[in-house]
């Protein structure tokens, strides 16, 4: 097996969809002979020509559209959008279009789609080259919101995603993108949307996070186990739809949580997670659910260390949640 | 539908070819050094970038001359609105080397206190040089609201918005050229075509012959010049500007130029640039086309080059220095200007955030006690 980073396996999986499917195409802006901004789409241009992989003109809004009216007439079109952060100009068309279509027009359209965009900070990318915006597109009924954390996730999530028969938008976490590396199968195989991930076990508490926060998660775990609490991480890797009966269990299990995401906190991801909590197993919980999130500011450069939670601040977490 | 060649005006003998800019020995100077500023900026930021001392640049070779062409006629009472390639202007009017570096750095001195990513600079000081922001073409609707308030208040500046040619393809594009139009708004677009968009030429962007014919359809004059001759570029500028002042409305002019560097620091060109492009556009060197020029009226000789470029390297070594020195934006900077006023749920998280960095160590120089 081939030994791939985050976003090798990216690339992995545009392939593999490419040679399994003709129907299956890849555009963006820079994608193309640049092979896109971090070299996800490296080759494709090479291997499956201009008409399957190619730049388009900068505009979100025409890329997402233009994917609409593909995917309506019988294409798989698989657009990246360069940045999460320049997602906004598309915005329309995902949530008023891409999302709605199946519903508005009782089936009769649909729009089997994949948005691909990095996404999140770690790069001194300041307030535009770092936001993690999946609460937007979580609060879209319609739409699939999935955040890979590993090589291997990142190609089998990849995959599903493109087999999906509805609109998803696929999240990297670009701070990931060449940090991790680890085996990745090769051909074909899918990681089923809408299944979370053990990736650590511990009785006493339990972190849900997702992308680049779960080795976050793992580093504060083990920082945790010298203080001698056996900290479960959880990698949530689809949000929409989310797992709700495996994270219940995990919470019933465990009795104690944190929720770990880089967003801001307002009505961010870890709010569903809490509440879910709170409505379905309160009476199992040894201590309230405790947040760890970026804050609820825009997305600053010089001290982004300060603004991205780190291993300190989970370990702070999980250490008020075991004193409780 | 053909567009007209390019207007030129500096020619090979570096005649102006009839036209007078209008600008004294110190003026014409002016605008030759800070073309010469820019590149020693650009030099310097690459060193620093490669070095690791600041994160990212984006250089402005080639494009200098559509910058202070451009620059050169406004006022200072009239507004930019510019794009992350527009160094130039800037320089042009006067914004501090040294504040620009300190941007580059990201410090406590840093108008934008930090918060954004190098050479997306703020001022409103000597000039207003509109913040500056990463998604495309965003500004250009805004550049036209600011040109109606100058409007409503019976005031006669200009504002002038620059963008690329991958601009042209974004949305803020089309809502600002029409509502300029359908307004009359004193306003001047600008759009510099260097060629590409990061990787993608201009015939992935646009089927149509260039980008200054698009102002037909939107009902406005559109104009081509030709990018590198500063004066050109200086004469396009100056009758769009008196145009809007004197209420007749938005312009677009399309400066054909080309970036002669990477789209940014993390970009490699040759990967999609051919070669002979890049020589071609370097015997039309902007700087080179305009002291030909002033050779041409006798003020120009190898050794004004140099000690300019002398001088413009002692600035910006100083404005390194200068900017190098000054500490990390204090903690609180994450919390302050989100609004006017500090919501209690930004002070408690600001509180608690300053209490686990001094509980932690790492607190950083600066960051006292909560003070917001
Ligand atoms: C809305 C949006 N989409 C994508 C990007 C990423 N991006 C940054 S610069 C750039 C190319 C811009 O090209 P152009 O407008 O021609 O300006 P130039 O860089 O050539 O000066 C792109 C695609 C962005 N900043 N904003």
């Amino acid at each position: 097996m081939p030994t791939l980073t985050l976003v090798q396996a990216v690339n992995d999986a545009l392939k593999t969809a490419m040679r399994r499917d003709k129907s299956v195409l890849v555009f963006g802006e820079d994608v193309g002979p640049k092979g896109g901004v971090f070299l996800a789409t490296e080759g494709l241009t090479t291997e499956f020509g201009k008409e399957r992989c190619f730049d388009t003109p900068l505009s979100e809004d025409g890329i997402v559209g233009a994917a609409i009216g593909m995917a309506i007439n019988g294409l798989r079109p698989v657009a990246e959008i360069q940045f999460q952060d320049f997602i906004f100009p598309a915005f329309d068309q995902i949530v008023s279009e891409a999302a709605k279509l199946r519903y508005r027009s009782g089936g009769q359209y649909t729009a089997p789609m994949v948005i691909r965009t990095p996404y999140g900070g770690g790069i001194r990318g300041g307030l535009y080259h770092s936001q993690s915006g999946e609460a937007y597109f979580c609060h879209t009924p319609g739409l699939k919101v999935v955040v890979p954390s590993t090589p291997h996730d990142a190609k089998g999530l990849l995959l599903a995603s493109i087999e999906d028969p509805d609109p998803v938008l696929f999240l990297e976490p670009k701070a990931l993108y060449r940090s991790i590396k680890e085996e990745v199968p090769e051909g074909h195989y899918t990681v089923d949307l809408g299944t979370l991930r053990g990736v650590r076990e511990g009785k006493d508490c339990v972190v849900f996070c997702y992308g680049a926060m779960v080795p976050v998660a793992v580093k504060a775990a083990e920082q945790a186990a010298e203080l001698g609490h056996e900290v479960r991480v959880v990698d949530l890797r689809t949000l929409l739809p989310l797992d709700e009966e495996g994270v219940l269990e995990h919470a019933k299990q465990v009795g104690r949580v944190v929720v770990l995401h880089e967003a801001p906190r307002f009505c961010g991801f870890g709010a569903e997670i809490s509440a879910m909590i709170a409505e379905n197993a309160i009476e199992y919980m040894d201590a309230p659910v405790v947040r760890v999130t970026g804050f609820d500011t825009p997305f600053p450069n010089t001290l982004e260390h300060h603004y991205l939670p780190d291993a300190r601040r989970v370990l702070d977490a999980i250490e008020r949640v075991m004193a409780y | 539908m053909k567009t007209e060649s390019p207007l030129s005006v500096i020619q090979a003998n570096g005649k102006a070819n009839g036209y007078d800019p209008g600008l004294s020995k110190e003026e014409l100077l002016h605008c030759y050094r800070t073309m010469l500023l820019v590149r020693a900026f650009d030099d310097t930021a690459l060193k620093l970038q490669r070095s690791g001392r600041i994160g990212f640049s984006i250089p402005n070779k080639g494009i200098e001359a559509t910058q202070v062409g451009a620059a050169s006629a406004l006022k200072k009472t009239d507004w930019l609105f510019p794009s992350y390639r527009d160094f130039g202007m800037a320089l042009y009017h006067g914004v501090r080397a040294a504040d620009m570096m300190n941007n580059m750095f990201g410090n406590a001195a840093d108008s934008a206190r930090g918060r954004q990513m190098p050479v997306h600079f703020s001022f409103t000081d000597p000039i207003h040089f509109f913040s500056i922001s990463s998604p495309i073409g965003t500004h250009l609707p805004q550049a036209v609201g600011a040109a109606h308030a100058f409007k409503l208040r019976g005031e006669s500046h200009v504002a002038l918005v620059s963008f690329g040619d991958g601009g042209t393809s974004s949305l803020g594009f089309h809502s600002g050229m029409n509502f300029a139009a359908v307004w009359k708004s004193p306003v001047v677009f600008l759009c510099q075509n260097n060629g590409y968009a990061i990787s993608c030429p201009i015939e992935e962007q646009t089927a149509s012959d260039g980008f200054a014919i698009k102002a037909q359809a939107y009902g406005m004059p559109g104009v081509v010049v030709d990018g590198n001759d500063l004066l050109a570029v200086r004469k396009a500028t100056m009758e769009a500007v008196e145009r809007a002042r004197k209420g007749g409305g938005p312009t677009l002019i399309e400066a054909k130029t080309f970036r002669m560097g990477g789209h940014s620091t993390s970009d490699d060109p040759s990967r999609y640039v051919p070669k002979e492009l890049v020589a071609e556009w370097e015997k039309k060197d902007p700087v080179q086309r305009f002291e030909k020029f002033l050779q041409a009226k006798g003020i120009w000789t190898e050794k004004v080059r140099a000690e300019l470029e002398a001088s413009c390297k002692e600035e910006i070594t100083a404005a390194v220095r200068e900017a190098e020195a000054t500490g990390q934006p204090p903690l609180e900077t994450i919390f302050s200007d989100v609004y006017a006023e500090l919501p209690p749920h930004l002070r408690r998280q600001g509180t608690e955030a300053f209490e686990l960095a001094r509980r932690k160590g790492d607190a950083a120089a600066g960051d006292g006690a909560f003070p917001l």
